[in-house]
C-alpha cells in the first residue's frame, strides 16, 4: 500500500473521531517504490484537505505530510515531535479554534459527504504533473488555487453544511448563518440556489427552511 | 552455514568435494531466538570487533544487529571456555539453547560449482606512520566513522571523540588513504568507492549536526557512478562544507584538546595549517587478509594486486574452471557492480549445472483450507515478549487480559518468542483446538516475520490473509523504553486496532500464473548477446532483436581495451556463437511495434527483414545500448582535425597517417556532460582517452599528447594505466568548468597549420597555448534514441538523465519495477566492457530465476472493481501507470476491470474513484476505517480532550 492510498475520507474520519492532528509519512518525492508516484497524490490530498480545514474554520496545521525513507529515523522523530508540540499548542480540535462541538461535528460531516465530489474536482481541475515539491506548495498557496477552490468546492461545501444542519430540523436563515459562522446574505444566496436544485424548501408556515 | 571455514577442495567443475569445519558457536542455532538475554547477563566485556573496537561487547553476542541467522555465538573470551567458571548464560537462557559441549564439526559437501565472495578488507593506515592512526585518538578511519554514524554503532548513532567523548564540530576527511600511491604499504590502484562514501558521510554528518563544519581534502573527485555527480553536488553545496584539492600532512596534536592539525596548500593561500576536532582517513579497499591461503585451497591465481585473477572477458571466471567470483574480490567495486556479479556468477553456475536444475527441490504441501467465510469471527491474539525486547517495557500479561475483553476475541495468550519453532506449532495447535478463524500476533514489524506467520496459519488450514500483525516492538516498546505505562497503553491501542481490522479481513487467493519459458532480448550488442547466450545455454529459447543490420552495437567501434584485448576478434567470436546457438533466434533490422502482456506471459510484435513476427515470451531483457553525443563545441564538425574519442580510436586502428604521425594531439575530457543539461559523468571517457594515448605512444613515442581534464576518473585498476601514461610523458592539465579550453585554427611558429588550444594551467598558474594537429573530444555517452520508445512499449521509467531506471539502484540493479523485464549494458548507464559483461550475466541470472519456474505467484492483495458501482469515468485508469486497469464491455455498459497480475497493490486508484467502486483487497476502506475508529474509541476521545483541557 502506498501513501497515495490514504484518502480524504480516512483523514476526515480521524478528525471526526476527535483526533487533534493527523500526520502522514510518505516516501521521498521522486523515489517511488512503485512507478505511480502516489506520494505526489498524497501531497495533493493533504494540500486539499488543509484548504478544507481552513474553509470550515479549523487550523490547517493540524494535518501534516512529511517525506522520508525507512532509514531516516531522525527525520521521523523530528517530524513527529515537532508536529506533536504544534498540535499541543493548537489545543483540542474545534475548541482550540473556538468552535462548539456540535458545529464541529456538522462541518466535518459536511466534508465527508462531499468527498466523492472533491475527487471529481481534483481530477478535472486540480491535478498537477510530477514536479518539485516547492512548485506544488506554491500552486496550493496561489491565488489561482484559491479562486479555483472557491469556484469548485467552496460553495458546494457551504451548501453541504446547510444540508447537514437542516437534516436535524428546519431552521431560519439567521439561525443557519449563526451556527455556520457565515453571513446571512451568503446563506440566503446558497438557500436560493439550493431551493432551485430542490435540495431545500421554504416552509411558509414556520418561516423556516427545511430539507426538500 | 555460518561460522564455517573451508579446509580443502578436491575435484573438478561439476564435481567438487569441499571439506569444511563448522566452528562451535556453543549455541544450538535451532533453539536460539536471538532474544539476547544471555548477552545482558554475560559478565565478560571486550572490544566489539564489529564496531571497530570502539565500544565493548560480551563473550556471548550476536555479531551485529542484522546478522543472519540472528542468533548468538560464544567466542574465546568466555570464562567458561577458559577455566570452566561462570556459566551464567546457561541459567538465564529460557530456551536451553546454550551447549558448551559443542566441538568443531567436520562436514564434507559435494558441489558442482563454487562461487568465491570473500569480500574486502579496509586498508590499515597503521602501515604508514605519517597518518598517526592509533597514535592520535581523534584520527579515525572511515570505517570507524561509518560505525560512529550508525544507530547500531558504538554510541547509538552519536558521533563522539575517543579523547573526550564530545561531539566533534570541525571534521576533516582525507581521501586516497592507501590508494593511488606507489609507496611501500600503499596500493597503486584507485579504490573506486571512497569519494562517494565520503560524500555520504559528509551529508550524514550534516544531518546529525547541521552546524558541523566538514572539509574534504581530495585528489580527483571520482563520482563516476550512476547519479553520483548529483550526489557530489548535493554534498558540496551544503553550508559549511569545503572540498579542497590538496595533498596534506597530519602535523601535530594539541596535547590538551587533542585536536589534530592538518597542513595543506591552496593555489590562492599557499601552505596553511588548520586545526580539526576529528580527522577521518578515507581508507581504500584491500583484498581479504587470508587471500593467499584462499587461493591455495581453491587452486586459483591472484593478480598483481592480490585480488582474484579473472578473465577480462568474463570477470566472474577465475583461472580454475567451475570456480567463479563475485563482489569486491574481483577488484575494488561498488555495491551495484557487486550485485551484478553475484547474479552473474549464479547464471554461470546455472550454465554449468543446468542438467541438474531442480533435482533436489521439494514441494511444500499445506493442508486444505477450511472455509470459514460464513462463520462469526473467532479471533486469537498471541502477544510476544520477544525475550525482553517487548516484555521489559510493555506489561504483556495485562495486554493479554485486555485482548480478551475485545469483541470476537476468543483466545489470547503470551508467548516468549512467537517466532520460535515450538511457538509457531503452538499457534497452529490453538487454531485447530479452539476453532480460531482469525489470528493476530502482537510482536514485531511484519516486514520480517509476516511470511513466517502466514505460513503458520496456513499449516492450520486457515487462509493466510486472515493473519494480522500488531507491531508492538518497533512501533512501541523500542521507541518508548522509558515510558512503561504509556507504552503498555499504546500496545493495547495497537492490539485493539488490529482486532477491529481482523473482523473485516477476507480470505484472498494468490494466483499461480504459468510462465512462458522463452526470453526476449532487445539489443544485439555485447550486453544483449552475452545475456542471450547465457540464457540459451541454460536451455531456454531466446529471441534476440537488433535494430541495425548487424549484431555488435557500440563494440563495433572499439578495437582494443586498456588491458590489451583485441575487441574485434572477441566480438566476431561472440557474434558467431550467437548465430550458431540453436536456441537463439536473431532478428536484425528489427523494430518492436507492440508489447503487451505481463510477467511470464508477454506478447511482443516485431517487424524485421523476416516480416512481422509475434513473439510470446516470459521475460524481456532491455539491452538497447547508448549513443555518443555529437559535440557542438571545440570546432567539432567544422574542422576535420577535431574528432570524438571513438572516431580517434577507429582511425588509430586504421593506422591513418594523419593521426598516428601527428606531432601533437590534445584530448579534451567531459565534452557534453558534467554540466547543467547533462548532469552526470560518462564514466568511461577518462579510461578511453588514456587508452588511446597509450596506444598512440606505442605507435609514435615522439608524439606530444595532452589530456585536458576536470577530474581524471580512471577508477579501480585502470589507475595503473593513468600512471603509465603520465610516466610516458602524456601531459595532464586540469581545467575548471567555468574556464574551458578555447580552440581556434591558426598556424604554429614554424608556419604549420594547427589548432590553437588555450587552457589555464592551475599548477603553473598561467595560460598555456598548445599547438595541436589533432583534437579528440571525450564526448558524452547519451541515452540511445530508442530508449524512450522502448520505455513506452514496456512501461518502463527513465532517470532524470534519460537512462533506464532500475528497480533499485543498489539492491536490484538489473531489474525494472515492472516484473519480468530486466536491464543490462549501456542502456542502464555508461560502463566499461567488462562491467557490461558482468551486468549481462547478472540479467541472465535474474531471467533464469523467473523462467526456470513453471509458475509465478501473484499477490492476493490487489484491486477489484465492484461493477455495480462503476460509472466508467476512467479516473482509476488514468492514475494506474502499470496499465493494470482497462475498460471492457458488459451488458450494463462499459466497466473498468483490474488485471490482478499487473496490479501492484499500491491502491492509488481507490482514492480517485468517486463511487468507491474500486477497492484494494486487504486494505479496503472498511478495513482501514475500522482501524481509525478503533484507534480512538468515542469515550477515550472525550477523555483525552478533557485531559488536554485540564493541562492547558
Amino acid at each position: 500500500m502506498c501513501s497515495g492510498r490514504v484518502d480524504l475520507a480516512h483523514v476526515f474520519r480521524a478528525f471526526s473521531n476527535g483526533v487533534d492532528g493527523v500526520f502522514l509519512g510518505a516516501c521521498h518525492l521522486n523515489e517511488c517504490n512503485y512507478i505511480t508516484h502516489g506520494n505526489y497524490h498524497a501531497l495533493t490530498m493533504v494540500s486539499l484537505a488543509r484548504k478544507l480545514l481552513e474553509q470550515i474554520g479549523l487550523n490547517p496545521e493540524r494535518l501534516k505530510i512529511e517525506f522520508m525513507s525507512g532509514s531516516e529515523s531522525n527525520l521521523f522523530v523530528e517530524g513527529v515531535n515537532g508536529f506533536v508540540s504544534k498540535v499541543k499548542e493548537l489545543g483540542p480540535l474545534g475548541r482550540g479554534e473556538g468552535m462548539v462541538e456540535k458545529e464541529l461535528k456538522l462541518k466535518l460531516e459536511a466534508i465527508t459527504r462531499l468527498v466523492p465530489y472533491i475527487r471529481l474536482v481534483e481530477r478535472e481541475r486540480l491535478r498537477l504533473p510530477a514536479m518539485p515539491e516547492e512548485e506544488y506548495r506554491k500552486f496550493f498557496e496561489s491565488e489561482e488555487l484559491t479562486r479555483l477552490f472557491e469556484e469548485t468546492i467552496g460553495d458546494k461545501l457551504a451548501v453541504a453544511q446547510i444540508v447537514s444542519l437542516l437534516r436535524k430540523g428546519p431552521l431560519s436563515t439567521a439561525a443557519i448563518a449563526k451556527t455556520l459562522g457565515l453571513t446571512p446574505s451568503k446563506v440566503s444566496k446558497h438557500l436560493n440556489a439550493s431551493s432551485k436544485m430542490r435540495l431545500v424548501r421554504y416552509d411558509e408556515s414556520r418561516k423556516c427552511f427545511a430539507l426538500a | 552455514m555460518t561460522y564455517t571455514e573451508v579446509n580443502s577442495v578436491e575435484g573438478k567443475a561439476g564435481d567438487f568435494k569441499v571439506s569444511l569445519t563448522k566452528k562451535p558457536r556453543y549455541i544450538i542455532e535451532s533453539k536460539c531466538t536471538g532474544c539476547t538475554t544471555c548477552v545482558e547477563y554475560c559478565p565478560v566485556k571486550y572490544p566489539d570487533r564489529f564496531n571497530q573496537e570502539i565500544s565493548e561487547n560480551k563473550a556471548v553476542h550476536v555479531y551485529f544487529s542484522q546478522a543472519i541467522p540472528l542468533v548468538t555465538y560464544i567466542d574465546e573470551s568466555c570464562l567458561y571456555l577458559k577455566d570452566k567458571k561462570c556459566g551464567i548464560c546457561l541459567g538465564v537462557c529460557k530456551n536451553k539453547a546454550i551447549d558448551f559441549n559443542q566441538t568443531p564439526e567436520k562436514v564434507e559437501v559435494n558441489v558442482g560449482a563454487i562461487i568465491l565472495s570473500p569480500g574486502l578488507e579496509p586498508y590499515d593506515p597503521r602501515l604508514r606512520k605519517e597518518y598517526r592512526y592509533g597514535e592520535f585518538p581523534n584520527v579515525v578511519t572511515s570505517m570507524d566513522y561509518e560505525r560512529l554514524l550508525c544507530s547500531t554503532g558504538p554510541y547509538e548513532g552519536e558521533i563522539l571523540r575517543a579523547s573526550d567523548g564530545k561531539h566533534p564540530h570541525k571534521v576533516a576527511w582525507i581521501q586516497c588513504i592507501g590508494s593511488r600511491q606507489v609507496i611501500p604499504g600503499g596500493n597503486s590502484y584507485c579504490s573506486a568507492v571512497c569519494c562517494a562514501y565520503t560524500q555520504k558521510q559528509v551529508i550524514l554528518t550534516k544531518e546529525h549536526d547541521s552546524e558541523a563544519e566538514c572539509t574534504v581534502f581530495h585528489n580527483d573527485i571520482r563520482s563516476f557512478g550512476k547519479d553520483f555527480e548529483r550526489f557530489y553536488e548535493r554534498a558540496e553545496k551544503l553550508p559549511g562544507v569545503r572540498f579542497i584539492r590538496s595533498y596534506i600532512s597530519i602535523v601535530k596534536e594539541n596535547p590538551e584538546t587533542h585536536n589534530v592539525t592538518v597542513r595543506y596548500s591552496t593555489p590562492d593561500d599557499g601552505v596553511k595549517e588548520e586545526e580539526f576536532d576529528m580527522v577521518v582517513l578515507s581508507v581504500g579497499l584491500n583484498p581479504p587478509p587470508y587471500v593467499n591461503s584462499l587461493a591455495g585451497k581453491f587452486g586459483i591465481e591472484l593478480n598483481s594486486h592480490n585480488f582474484c585473477k579473472v578473465n577480462p572477458l568474463n570477470p566472474m571466471e577465475t583461472t580454475m574452471p567451475g570456480i567463479f567470483v563475485s563482489g569486491a574480490f574481483q577488484g575494488p567495486i561498488d555495491i551495484p557492480e557487486s550485485v551484478f556479479s553475484a547474479s552473474g556468477a549464479g547464471a554461470q553456475c546455472g550454465e554449468l549445472l543446468d542438467y541438474r536444475r531442480g533435482k533436489l527441490t521439494r514441494e511444500r504441501i499445506y493442508p486444505p483450507e477450511r472455509d470459514v467465510f460464513k462463520e462469526e469471527p473467532r479471533i486469537g491474539v498471541f502477544v510476544c515478549h520477544c525475550g525482553s525486547n517487548i516484555g521489559r517495557i510493555v506489561s504483556v500479561p495485562s495486554t493479554v487480559e485486555f485482548a480478551l475483553t475485545l469483541p470476537n476475541v476468543v483466545h489470547a495468550q503470551e508467548q516468549l518468542f512467537s517466532c520460535a519453532t515450538n511457538s509457531a506449532r503452538e499457534i497452529t495447535d490453538v487454531i485447530k483446538g479452539k476453532g480460531l478463524n482469525r489470528v493476530i500476533v502482537a510482536a514485531c514489524s511484519p516486514r520480517t516475520l509476516e511470511p513466517l506467520f502466514r505460513d503458520t496459519v496456513r499449516e492450520a488450514g486457515i487462509n493466510q490473509y486472515y493473519f494480522e500483525m500488531a507491531n508492538i516492538r518497533e512501533q512501541c516498546s523500542w521507541v518508548h523504553p522509558k515510558e512503561k505505562e504509556e507504552a503498555t497503553k499504546k500496545a493495547k491501542d495497537i492490539i485493539r486496532m488490529s482486532v477491529a481490522r481482523a473482523c473485516h479481513l477476507e480470505p484472498l487467493q494468490e494466483f499461480n500464473l504459468p510462465v512462458n519459458k522463452t526470453a526476449l532480448v532487445v539489443g544485439g550488442g555485447i550486453a544483449g548477446m552475452t545475456c542471450a547466450l547465457s540464457i540459451a545455454t541454460q536451455g531456454h529459447e531466446v529471441y534476440l532483436i537488433e535494430k541495425d543490420k548487424d549484431l555488435g552495437g557500440t563494440a563495433r567501434k572499439i578495437h582494443y581495451t586498456l588491458d590489451g584485448l583485441n575487441v574485434q576478434s572477441y566480438l566476431h567470436d561472440l557474434i558467431s556463437k550467437t548465430y550458431r546457438h540453436p536456441l537463439i533466434h536473431v532478428y536484425t533490422d528489427a523494430v518492436i511495434t507492440e508489447a503487451a502482456g505481463y510477467v511470464g506471459n508477454f506478447i511482443t510484435r516485431v517487424k524485421s527483414d523476416r516480416g512481422v513476427t509475434e513473439i510470446k515470451h516470459g521475460a524481456a531483457v532491455i539491452a538497447v545500448g547508448a549513443d555518443v553525443y555529437k559535440p557542438t563545441e571545440y570546432l567539432y564538425g567544422k574542422d576535420e582535425r577535431v574528432m570524438t574519442h571513438l572516431e580517434l580510436e577507429e582511425r588509430i586502428a586504421g593506422k591513418e597517417e594523419k593521426v598516428v604521425n601527428a606531432g601533437s594531439l590534445v584530448m579534451v575530457q567531459c565534452v557534453g556532460c558534467r554540466q547543467e543539461d547533462r548532469n552526470y559523468c560518462s564514466r568511461i571517457c577518462c579510461s578511453e582517452s588514456v587508452k588511446n594515448a597509450l596506444k598512440l605512444k606505442e605507435i609514435n613515442p615522439g608524439m606530444d599528447i595532452y589530456i585536458l581534464f576536470r577530474d581524471m576518473r580512471t577508477y579501480g585498476f585502470n589507475e595503473d594505466y593513468y600512471r603509465e601514461a603520465a610516466d610516458k610523458d602524456v601531459k595532464f592539465i586540469r581545467y575548471e568548468p567555468q574556464d574551458k579550453p578555447q580552440v581556434e585554427a591558426g598556424t604554429s611558429d614554424e608556419g604549420r597549420p594547427v589548432l590553437k588550444v588555450a587552457v589555464t594551467d592551475y599548477i603553473l598558474g598561467k595560460k598555456l597555448v598548445i599547438d595541436a594537429d589533432i583534437i579528440a573530444l571525450a564526448a558524452a555517452v547519451i541515452p540511445s534514441k530508442s530508449t524512450k520508445e522502448i520505455a513506452g512499449l514496456f512501461k518502463l521509467t527513465l532517470n532524470p538523465d534519460g537512462f533506464f531506471k532500475e528497480a533499485h539502484v543498489k539492491l536490484r540493479p538489473v531489474e525494472f519495477a515492472t516484473d519480468g523485464v530486466y536491464l543490462c549494458g549501456l542502456a542502464h548507464y555508461p560502463k566499461l566492457m567488462r562491467e557490461t559483461i558482468n551486468q549481462a550475466y547478472g540479467a541472465a541470472g535474474r531471467v533464469l530465476t523467473l523462467i526456470s519456474n513453471d509458475i509465478v505467484v501473484a499477490s492476493g492483495s490487489v484491486c477489484e472493481v465492484d461493477e455495480n458501482k462503476c460509472v466508467s469515468c476512467g479516473a482509476c485508469i488514468t492514475v494506474c501507470t502499470y496499465g493494470a486497469i482497462e475498460f471492457y464491455e458488459t451488458p450494463q455498459g462499459r466497466k473498468a476491470r483490474v488485471n490482478p497480475i499487473l496490479c501492484k497493490g499500491d491502491g492509488l486508484c481507490n482514492t480517485k474513484c468517486a463511487t468507491n467502486a474500486i477497492q484494494l483487497k486487504h486494505y479496503t476502506d472498511e478495513e482501514i476505517l475500522s482501524e481509525i475508529d478503533a484507534a480512538f474509541p468515542e469515550e477515550e476521545a472525550v477523555e483525552l480532550m478533557d485531559a488536554a483541557i485540564g493541562n492547558a
